[in-house]
């Protein structure tokens, strides 16, 4: 293991070093990596909402999927309908022999309401999920499982909805995003700018709230939940705003994923692309808003290397992976980097 | 403290059962406390003394009975709404927040206001920093206010929780064994804590170690089997030939 803290006068410098790197990747990366860097960073917006509600919280979805796609198809659906000449259906709800749009396409017209939805739709799906399970004082690995019957019941609903949803093959073919064209050039670096904007600013106001009061109750509740209640606090609200706020980020890494990968689908957004977003925090550091960031880059940036070159041997690898993370190095990359492996 | 006025009723256990399918843990059992008062309920081991806090706090629910707190029935109303009446428990094995620091773990329960969108700051008001600092400094951990609570000595968890239940301004306090796993001098230093919260609060202690007992100089109130035994000082207690039957003579 190397040792890091030699490396501690460099610390204070480092974050914003990173920054610099960040904001300068476009100037220095090909349009292709600048895209995948852009998407692992979706990635990372989600995965600092795992830290809030799995380190934090103690509160393991393996469900996340759900929220990432809910703000994925609420910016897919609005790209389709911008792209399309008046009068006429998507192509798929042509072929599958459609003779109008859903009424709950409609609305996505609206850049204002795509906007509203991408936030909104994940939120309230995960309060309104999160206080229906934690207000019955269901918990732990129940929740757990309860979350991966949501991401399957999930993606196969959209799978068996071909007709409005695109099905298995989802929605693609997208040209451009509130009047901008996706291919012109300089689209691809603006996008990015704002996707690393959006992570930071989801870095210090989780980094706030995890300071917090709100931050100390929800670590309480996660290390002793009934003590939590006898000391007069209802635990509920708080695990439920947690769940809400990380379905959030969800939402807005799925939409911003879906706007750099051009395309959003089931096989994104089921079970094991769910369980693989448990696997980045995990690496990482599921205590650490920084670990998370760096192991959704990491991971994302080997999967990519991996699974090109042996497409079969991914999934064993990243089995391997979180075995080893979660019995050896239960704290993650980050906790290598602060010296403590336990 | 002796011969309080009945408007002085603070707490009321009236008649509770509490049936374990089939095994009664409390059969119909009664017994009241007047404000301010410190008593100490013992009994051996199934007496019920234990659940007798449970069914106070609200962790089991009795099929009879009621337990009424000043003036309101509180034996259906959820945990924390328990709580915010102005009952606090502490628990026999202590249950510190581990991972927390020793400040924070009475942060919390020195907290007025505990609805979530109220703690979306990390600002501490004047009057419960002050709750906080005064419990560090009566259980004498004011010198260990930041280190981690899982990593304080038995006996500082002990006194922790103590200082966690002062901090919340409960009226009615509840102390399940605090001198579990204590040592001589630690147990008379608990002693002198809990004789000092006697001043301003209603204190309800259960121990069975009978020098601590004594040291409370409390009223002491028997349970046997689920039921009330008796009443009276430690020398009554101890004198009473049906309590050496029931109890003392397993210890004595």
């Amino acid at each position: 293991m190397p040792d890091l803290s030699r490396l501690s006068p460099l610390k204070p410098v480092l974050p914003w070093a990173l920054l610099a790197l960040g904001v300068a990747a476009p100037f220095a990366l090909s349009s292709y990596d600048l895209n995948l860097l852009a998407r692992f960073m979706a990635m990372g917006i989600l995965a600092l909402g795992l830290v809030l509600i799995w380190g934090h919280g103690g509160i393991l979805s393996l469900g996340q999927g759900v929220f990432f796609g809910l703000g994925g198809y609420a910016i897919a659906l609005h790209m389709k309908l911008a792209d399309l000449p008046a009068g006429e259906l998507p192509d798929f709800m042509v072929w599958s022999g459609r003779e109008s749009l859903p009424f709950w396409w409609t609305p996505f017209a609206s850049p204002a309401f795509t906007l509203a939805a991408i936030i909104l739709l994940p939120t309230l799906a995960g309060a309104l999920f999160a206080w229906a399970v934690f207000h019955r004082r269901v918990g732990g690995t129940y929740f757990a499982l309860i979350t991966q019957a949501l991401s399957l019941a999930f993606a196969t609903l959209i799978i068996s909805r071909q007709d409005v949803t695109g099905g298995f093959n989802g929605l693609t073919d997208f040209y451009s995003i509130f009047g901008v064209g996706l291919a012109s050039p300089g689209t691809g670096s603006m996008l990015y700018w704002i996707t690393l904007t959006i992570l930071c600013v989801a870095f210090v106001a989780l980094r706030w709230l995890l300071a917090s009061r709100f931050g100390i109750l929800l670590r309480a509740a996660r290390d002793g939940e009934n003590r939590v209640r006898f000391l007069g606090y209802n635990p509920t609200p708080f695990k439920v705003a947690a769940f809400a706020i990380a379905a959030m980020l969800a939402g807005i890494g799925g939409a911003l994923f879906t706007l750099h990968a051009g395309v959003v689908s089931p096989a994104l957004i089921g079970v094991v692309p769910s369980i693989e977003m448990v696997v980045w925090v995990a690496i990482g550091g599921r205590y650490s808003l920084a670990g998370a960031i760096v192991g959704a880059l990491l991971v994302n940036l080997a999967r990519d290397a991996v699974s090109s070159a042996f497409p079969e041997l991914w999934l064993y690898l990243m089995g391997a992976l979180f075995i080893f993370v979660v019995t050896l190095l239960p704290r993650g990359l980050a906790g290598i980097a602060k010296g403590k492996a336990a | 403290m002796s011969g309080s006025a009945i408007s002085d009723l603070i707490l009321s256990v009236d008649g509770v059962t509490i049936d374990y399918s089939g095994f009664k843990a409390l059969d119909g059992f009664s017994m009241t406390l007047n404000r301010g008062e410190t008593r100490v309920v013992i009994g051996p081991n199934g007496a019920g003394k234990s659940t007798l806090c449970d069914t106070i706090i609200g962790r089991v629910r009795p099929s009879t009975g009621r337990v009424i707190f000043k003036g309101e029935e509180i034996h259906r109303l959820p945990e924390q709404a328990i709580v915010a009446r102005g009952i606090c428990r502490k628990f026999q094995a202590p249950g510190v927040l581990p991972t927390l620091s020793v400040r924070d773990n009475l942060a919390l329960a020195a907290r007025r206001d505990r609805r979530w969108w109220k703690s979306l700051g990390s600002g501490i008001p004047a009057d419960e920093r002050a709750a906080v600092d005064e419990a560090l400094e009566s259980v004498g951990l004011t010198h260990r206010a930041t280190v981690e609570a899982g990593t304080l000595a038995h006996g500082e968890k002990q006194w922790l929780e103590i200082a966690m239940v002062m901090a919340t301004g409960a009226e009615l306090l509840l102390l399940d064994e605090p001198t579990a796993g204590m040592g001589p001098a630690e147990t008379s230093r608990t002693a002198e804590l809990i004789l000092g919260l006697g001043d301003t609060r209603t204190v309800l202690v259960i121990d069975h170690d009978m020098s601590f007992v004594e040291q409370l100089a409390a009223p002491v109130t028997v349970m046997h089997q689920g039921k009330f035994l008796k009443q009276g000082s430690v020398a009554e207690v101890r004198a009473d030939p049906e309590v050496a039957a029931v109890y003392l003579g397993h210890t004595a």
